[in-house]
C-alpha cells in the first residue's frame, strides 16, 4: 500500500507540497516567536524590501509572514479536527444504516438527506452566527456540513459487504451485530473514505476560510481567510495583503487533493490486483 | 488435387517455451517459467493444472488477453492461419463465472448480436437472426423470446449456454474453455461439457479446455499437458496420461481424483443413539411479491453424534437454504427443528447467542468466509473469546495444529495462504468451541483435487476423535460417497430419496439421484453424453 503510494506521482508531489506547510504550523512558535497580532514595523510594507519583514506588513504594521506561519496552525486545526468530525460521525452513521437496514436505515439516511439539502456553508454559517465564532463553534459547524458525504459513501460499502459469508460466519459464531458493524465490517469499508477524506479536509480549510473572511472565525486567532479579508480593504493599493494567504490556501487545498489522488491510486492498484 | 488432401495440415498452434512473468509494482511475479505444447488444427488440447499451475496464465497469452504488465517470452505461433487470430472471430473464449463475463445491462441478444456486428459484417437484423439461430444450438429453449431476456434472468447453466453461443458466434477456429463449469452443479456441468463437445464435433473447430479436472478433461480432449508451478511436466494423449501417468504429479493428481468407480474406505458404524438433530416438516419461501419462491416444501432428516448425513442436489434444490435455518441465519416459516433435545427454533437473543457453540458451519468459499482485513490468529481467537475460552496463543496454536497447519501462520492474513490452507482455517475456527453439530456447506467444491483429498480425510480423522455430527452438503456425489454414512437427495425443497450412501449410490431410485450419479465425470470413461436441458 505504502510501497504502491510511492509509485504515483500526484501523491509524491502532494506530501511534498504538504510537508513545508505543515513544518510551518508546526514550527511556527520557534519561526516567529511573539504574537503575531502585535505591531511589529511599519504599515503597509511591501514584501522583499526589508529584510526584518520578508512579506511584507499589513495595515495595521504587522508582519505577515509571522500572520501566515500562525495562520496555518489554525487553519489547519480546525481543517483537521473538523475533518475528523465528519468522519466519525459520518461512518458511524453510515455503518448502523448500511448494517442494520429497514427502518433504521430509512431514518438515518432521512436525515442524511435533510443535512445535505441544506448548503453546507449555509449550515455553518448560521451555526456559527447563533452560537457566536470561536475555534469550537468553527470546527462544529464544519463537521455538520460535511458529514453526510462520508455516511453515504460507508453506507454503500456496508450494504455491499454485508452480504459477504465472512459476516454470517461472525454471526454463527455468536458475535452481537453491532461488534460484527463496527469491529469486523467497517475496517473493510474504511479505504474509500480515507480517500474521501482528503476531500472533506480540502472543503473544511475552504469553509473555515469563507467564514473567517466573513469575520465569523475565533476573533483570538489568525487564520488566513481572516488575513485575506483585513487586506480586502486595501486590495487596490496592496494587493500582496490578500493574494500571500491566498496563494497559501491554493496551495494548501492543491495538495491535500493530490495526496488523496495518489491513495486512491495505491487503493485502486491493491484492487486490481487482489 | 490428391496431393494437397494428403498432405499434413499445418498445426493451428505452436506454443514453444513460453514464459510470461507479471511486473506488480517493482515486484517479479513468475507465473509461467517454461511452456511447450501443439494443437492440430480441430484437435482437442486440455491445458492440467491446480491453481498457481500457469494454465490460466498460459492460455491467456495465447489469446492475448494478458494484461499490460505482463512481460511474455517464447514464441506463440499460428502455422495453419495467415494472419495472427483476431479474438472474438478466430478465437472463441468461454470463461470460468458466466454472471461476470457477460454484461448485465445488455440483453443476451443484443450481446450475441455484437458479435456478428463486429465480425461478420451483418446488419443489426441478420445479426439478430443469427444470434436465435445460435441460441438454438446451444440448446436454450423458445430461443425468440428469449433474445429479450437480460443475463439475471437465466439460470447459471443457461448464462454459460449465452456465453458459449458467444464465441462461437463468429465461427471461430479455436474454442478456448477455462473451467467452464467450475461455478456450476454437476449435472449441468455434464450438459455443458456435452454441448461444448457436439459443437466441437460438428463444427470441425479446435477445442483448448483449460481445467484441474483430470476425469472431465478424459471425456472431451485427445492430448493432454499437465502444468505444474508454471512449466509443462507432462504431455501425452489423454487415454495414456490417465492409465500410464509418467510424471509423479500426474500420478498424484490421478490418485487424488475421486471416482465413482474406486473403492473408497469402509466407515465406522454409527453408535445407535437418539439422534443429536431432528428437522421436522421444514418450509421456508424467499423473495417477495412474483419472485416468492417456496424453497423448502416440508424437510424431514435426522442426524446421529458420529453420524455423516450428506444433502445432495442441484442448485436451488434448498440445500443451503436448509443449512442456513438450522443454523439460525434465517427463519423457518413452518417446522421444528430439534438440537440437543431443545426446540432450538424457539431460542433467542443471549442464549441463543450462547448455545451457538454447539452448532457451527463452514462456508462454502473459504476465502469469502474470512474477514480478509483480520490476522488468522485473531480469527480463531473471535470464536474462544466470544464464549470465554482460553484465546492465548497457545490455544490459536492448538487449533491450527488440529487441522494440520504450523502455528507460525497465526500471523498471516487469509489471502497470504493458499486455497486449502484457508479452508484449514475455516474449519478449525468452526471446531474452536468444540460443537456437536457442524454442518459443511459444499466445504471441498472449490479446492483444487490434491488439496480436496487432504480436507476429506482430515474431516474424517476430526469426526473419528470427537464424534462430532456432520451435515454435509455437496452436489458431487463422488465426494459425498468418500465422506457420508447416509445421503439425503434433494429436489426443489424436497428429499426424495433417501438411505447409506453406498445402497443409495448402487441402486438410485429415485431420476434425480440417477441424473447426479450419470453426470459425474468418471476416469475410466470416455464419452460425454447430452442430457436433459436446464
Amino acid at each position: 500500500m505504502l510501497r504502491r503510494f510511492r509509485h504515483s506521482r500526484e501523491g509524491l508531489a502532494g506530501v511534498l507540497l504538504l510537508t513545508p506547510i505543515v513544518l510551518a504550523a508546526l514550527l511556527a512558535p520557534w519561526l516567529s516567536p511573539g504574537d503575531p497580532q502585535a505591531m511589529a514595523g511599519p504599515s503597509l510594507l511591501p514584501p522583499f524590501q526589508d529584510a526584518a519583514f520578508p512579506l511584507g506588513t499589513d495595515r495595521l504594521g504587522r508582519d505577515v509572514l509571522a500572520a501566515l506561519l500562525h495562520g496555518a496552525s489554525a487553519t489547519l486545526i480546525v481543517a483537521a479536527a473538523a475533518a475528523l468530525g465528519a468522519l466519525l460521525m459520518g461512518t458511524s452513521i453510515g455503518t448502523v444504516a448500511g448494517f442494520v437496514g429497514g427502518r433504521t436505515d430509512e431514518a438515518l439516511m432521512r436525515l442524511t438527506e435533510a443535512f445535505q439539502a441544506v448548503p453546507g456553508f449555509i449550515l455553518a454559517l448560521a451555526l456559527v452566527s447563533v452560537v457566536g465564532p470561536s475555534l469550537g463553534s468553527v470546527v462544529l459547524a464544519i463537521t455538520l456540513s460535511s458529514w453526510t458525504g462520508p455516511a453515504r459513501v460507508v453506507r454503500a460499502e456496508i450494504l455491499s459487504l454485508r452480504s459477504r459469508d465472512f459476516v454470517d460466519a461472525y454471526r454463527v459464531l455468536g458475535m452481537r451485530p453491532m461488534q460484527i458493524a463496527f469491529r469486523e465490517v467497517l475496517p473493510n469499508a474504511l479505504p474509500p473514505v480515507i480517500t474521501l477524506a482528503t476531500v472533506v479536509i480540502a472543503a473544511a480549510i475552504l469553509v473555515e476560510a469563507a467564514l473567517s473572511f466573513l469575520g465569523l472565525g475565533d476573533p483570538n486567532r489568525i487564520t488566513w481567510g481572516r488575513m485575506i479579508a483585513d487586506g480586502r480593504a486595501v486590495l487596490r493599493t496592496a494587493p500582496f495583503l490578500s493574494a500571500i494567504p491566498g496563494a497559501a490556501i491554493i496551495l494548501t487545498v492543491l495538495a491535500v487533493n493530490l495526496i488523496g489522488e495518489g491513495i486512491n491510486e495505491a487503493l485502486a492498484g491493491k484492487r486490481v490486483a487482489a | 488435387m490428391m496431393a494437397a488432401s494428403t498432405a499434413p495440415l499445418p498445426d493451428l498452434l505452436h506454443v514453444d517455451h513460453l514464459a510470461v512473468d507479471f511486473d506488480d509494482a517493482g515486484q517479479t511475479v513468475k507465473a509461467v517459467r517454461d511452456a511447450s505444447f501443439a494443437l492440430a488444427n480441430g484437435g482437442r488440447l486440455a491445458l492440467l493444472g491446480e491453481s498457481g499451475s500457469g494454465k490460466t496464465v498460459s492460455m491467456m497469452a495465447l489469446a492475448g488477453l494478458l494484461p499490460d504488465n505482463a512481460v511474455v517470452r517464447g514464441a506463440i505461433t499460428w502455422p495453419a492461419l495467415a494472419m495472427p487470430p483476431l479474438l472474438g472471430r478466430d478465437i472463441g473464449v468461454v470463461f470460468q463465472d458466466p454472471m461476470s463475463s457477460l454484461n448485465p445491462v445488455l440483453t443476451i441478444g443484443e450481446q450475441i448480436a455484437e458479435v456478428g456486428m463486429a465480425h461478420l459484417g451483418q446488419d443489426k437484423a441478420a445479426a439478430l437472426r443469427h444470434a436465435r439461430d445460435l441460441l438454438e444450438r446451444v440448446g436454450i429453449p423458445d430461443a425468440g423470446r428469449r433474445l429479450a431476456a437480460f443475463p439475471h434472468e437465466l439460470s447459471g447453466g443457461q448464462r454459460q449456454r449465452v456465453a458459449i453461443a458467444m464465441a462461437i458466434a463468429a465461427g471461430p477456429k479455436l474454442l478456448i474453455a477455462d473451467e467452464p463449469t467450475t461455478a456450476l452443479d454437476t449435472v449441468v456441468q455434464a450438459q455443458i461439457m456435452a454441448l461444448i463437445d457436439r459443437l466441437v464435433r460438428d463444427t470441425g473447430m479446435a477445442l483448448l479446455l483449460v481445467t484441474h479436472d483430470i476425469a472431465l478433461a478424459r471425456g472431451m480432449a485427445e492430448q493432454g499437458v499437465v502444468m505444474r508451478h508454471g512449466e509443462v511436466v507432462e504431455r501425452a494423449r489423454m487415454d495414456a496420461l490417465v492409465t500410464r501417468p509418467t510424471h509423479f504429479y500426474t500420478q498424484s493428481l490421478i490418485a487424488a481424483s475421486l471416482d465413482l468407480d474406486r473403492p473408497v474406505p469402509a466407515r465406522p458404524p454409527v453408535p445407535a443413539v437418539p439422534p443429536l438433530l431432528a428437522v421436522n416438516g421444514l418450509a421456508k419461501a424467499l423473495g417477495r411479491g412474483a419472485t416468492l419462491t417456496q424453497v423448502l416444501r416440508g424437510v424431514d432428516l435426522d442426524l446421529r453424534a458420529g453420524e455423516t448425513l450428506a444433502l445432495v442436489g442441484g442448485s436451488g434444490s434448498g440445500k443451503t437454504t436448509l443449512a442456513r435455518i438450522v443454523m439460525r441465519l434465517i427463519e423457518a416459516d413452518a417446522g421444528a427443528v430439534r438440537f440437543d433435545q431443545g426446540d432450538l427454533l424457539a431460542l433467542r437473543g443471549e442464549p441463543l447467542r450462547l448455545a451457538r457453540q454447539r452448532f457451527q458451519m463452514v462456508f462454502q468459499d473459504p476465502l469469502g468466509a474470512l474477514n480478509p482485513r483480520a490476522s488468522i490468529g485473531r480469527l480463531l481467537a473471535d470464536p474462544l473469546r466470544l464464549h470465554n475460552l482460553p484465546h492465548g496463543e497457545d490455544a490459536v496454536a492448538a487449533l491450527l495444529r488440529r487441522v494440520g497447519l504450523d502455528p507460525v501462520l497465526a500471523r498471516r492474513r487469509p489471502h497470504e495462504v493458499s486455497g486449502g490452507q484457508r479452508q484449514r482455517v475455516n474449519i478449525a475456527r468452526a471446531l474452536a468451541t468444540r460443537p456437536a453439530l457442524l454442518v459443511l456447506d459444499e466445504p471441498v467444491s472449490s479446492l483444487d483435487v490434491s488439496v480436496r483429498a487432504q480436507v476429506l480425510e482430515l474431516l474424517r480423522g476430526i469426526q473419528q476423535d470427537t464424534g462430532i455430527a456432520c451435515l454435509f452438503i455437496s452436489h458431487d456425489l463422488a465426494v459425498v460417497r468418500a465422506v457420508a454414512d447416509r445421503v439425503a437427495v434433494m429436489e426443489r425443497g424436497k428429499i426424495v430419496e433417501t438411505g447409506p450412501t453406498a445402497e443409495v449410490i448402487a441402486n438410485p431410485r429415485h431420476e434425480v439421484t440417477r441424473a447426479l450419479l450419470a453426470a459425474a465425470p468418471r476416469l475410466g470413461r470416455t464419452t460425454v453424453e447430452e442430457g436433459v436441458v436446464a
